[in-house]
């Protein structure tokens, strides 16, 4: 097919040169879809997250949750690329398994936290294509929330949501839990109940407007007394 | 380019009048990077039956990843007796669609005729051939004339297909799959509306791009039956809470009334899409 830079003038056509040997590139990533949110309550967490597993425009599972249980009182929720996903929640636990024996007591959510940022900064030049979300209880046994970004930096939040989703839940939670671009309002303490239905709706907005969100819905709600798994469903289309 | 095909033949020949805009137009853009149109990511199939022809789509728009249109439209009018399903940029077909369709009305009037379904092909190879695949449009024309029933393929750069049963679009291998085990000749009327639904189905079940409601078209030499939709999705969101807000919620920081003279001449409602 004749491209346009072949013409100068119209009507006067440019020699036509051979562009050389053209690299063809090979992508170390894929991008597997899925979208994770954790939100932190009084006494509680909640970590969410869709199972779709997707690829292009097909879809590999409809069945391949994204949150993984650390300790008994922390949950990670992990979306991007699948492969990395699996490893690296691979390595979090041979690490916290080095700590148990180490120091004879379990990790707690803000030294996973802190040792995840790590781990993810040791691979700057090739990252990890994971956006994590951990979820747990502090020492405390308040609600915790730490989100990071690929390659690390990460902080203590209140409420967050990562992966393909994203940019469509955090100002729907930045509005009902952080009470935003509101007046006249009162604030509310977000109760557990609230928030694990606020949750379950706020998927289904994702699932209409997100084609890489779907399938079905993992909810974990961290309390002292454990970790309680719910699974809903959300549209397959 | 001419309006009309039929008042007018075409200027004969390749026409370049564009391509020194478009080379600067490509300088513009940061890494020739264009802005990006929409493109529908679709599932759309048809059907030769006994009696006519039924095509099928479904009703899911996708820009990039974020569904921008739930219920959109992709079959669309030719004629009385010629529909046409588009995939691929929902700009291009939609007016590459609305362009047949005024020029096939013009012939129309002038002879008094219905068009034929291979009028129709005619043009479109004409025009997407001409723009060398420029046009993003992957249609599927359907129709009953005096010669038969048809069901035509075209694809962007302008080939041509004539087939009993199709499937286009990003979930044309799912709807494919089921058409192929299928489809069988002089179908019954319920049989191939069964047929392409499931077809249809398969593509919103296993391709993301494609998703929502199905509508159904069938044309018989009787008339034209445009279902919108044919089946709705069966996945109804079902949330709990309720979001509402007071009024007082958004700070209001002045007000200015100013009262407007109307007439109510007619009034008429039509419900949004709240999902």
């Amino acid at each position: 097919m004749l491209s346009s830079h072949a013409f100068g003038d119209p009507g006067k056509m440019k020699d036509y040169h051979y562009a050389g040997p053209v690299e063809q590139r090979f992508s170390p990533y894929a991008f597997n879809g899925g979208t994770v949110l954790a939100v932190a309550g009084e006494d509680f967490a909640i970590v969410a997250s869709d199972t779709r597993l997707s690829e292009g425009y097909s879809i590999h599972s409809r069945d391949s949750p994204k949150c993984y249980k650390l300790t008994d009182t922390t949950v990670i929720g992990c979306s991007g690329f699948h492969g990395d996903c699996l490893t690296l929640t691979k390595i979090i636990d041979a690490r916290l398994k080095m700590y148990k024996h180490s120091n004879n007591k379990m990790m707690t959510s803000g030294a996973i936290a802190a040792m995840l940022s790590t781990i993810l900064y040791g691979r700057r030049f090739f990252p990890y294509y994971v956006y994590n979300i951990i979820g747990g209880l502090d020492e405390e046994g308040k609600g915790a929330v730490y989100s990071f970004d690929p390659v690390g930096s990460y902080q203590r939040d209140t409420y967050k949501a990562g992966g393909s989703a994203s940019a469509m839940l955090q100002p729907l939670l930045d509005n009902q839990i952080g009470f935003k671009n509101m007046e006249g309002v009162q604030h509310v303490p977000l109760t557990q109940d609230k928030a694990v239905q606020l949750v379950k709706d706020v998927f289904i907005s994702a699932a209409e407007r997100d084609v890489y969100t779907g399938d079905a819905l993992r909810v974990c709600v961290i309390t002292k007394e454990g970790i309680k798994e719910q699974t809903v469903p959300l549209r397959k289309d | 380019m001419a309006l009309s095909n039929v008042l007018e033949t075409p200027a004969a020949g390749f026409n370049f009048d564009n391509a020194a805009r478009n080379a600067a137009l490509e300088g513009l853009f940061e890494r020739g990077q264009a802005p990006k149109p929409l493109k529908t990511g679709t599932t759309i199939a048809g059907v030769v039956f006994k009696d006519g022809v039924v095509l099928g789509a479904d009703t899911r728009a996708t820009s990039g990843e974020v569904v921008a249109d739930k219920m959109c439209a992709k079959i669309h009018y030719i004629a009385p007796n010629i529909y046409c399903c588009g995939a691929g940029t929902a700009a291009d077909t939609e007016k590459t669609t609305d362009l047949l369709s005024s020029n096939l009305t013009i012939f129309s009037l002038n002879s008094g005729r219905n068009p034929r379904v291979i009028m129709a092909v005619n043009i479109l190879q004409d025009m997407l051939y001409r723009y060398h695949g420029k046009i993003g449009a992957n249609l599927i024309l359907g129709g009953v004339d005096c010669t038969g029933n048809h069901l035509y393929t075209v694809d962007p750069h302008g080939s041509v297909d004539e087939v009993p049963y199709l499937a286009m679009g990003s979930g044309d291998l799912a709807a494919l799959g089921i058409l192929e085990n299928g489809f069988k000749l002089d179908l019954e009327l319920e049989e191939a509306k069964e047929l392409v639904r499931a077809a249809i189905h398969a593509g919103i079940m296993s391709d993301l791009g494609s998703g929502n409601n199905i509508d159904i078209c069938v044309i018989t030499r009787q008339g034209v039956d445009y279902i919108r939709p044919y089946q709705e999705s069966e996945f109804k969101d079902n949330r709990k809470i309720k979001y509402r807000y007071r009024p007082g919620t958004t700070p209001v920081m002045t007000e200015k009334v100013v009262p407007l003279k109307l007439e109510v001449v007619q009034e008429s409602v039509q419900q949004m899409d709240t999902a």
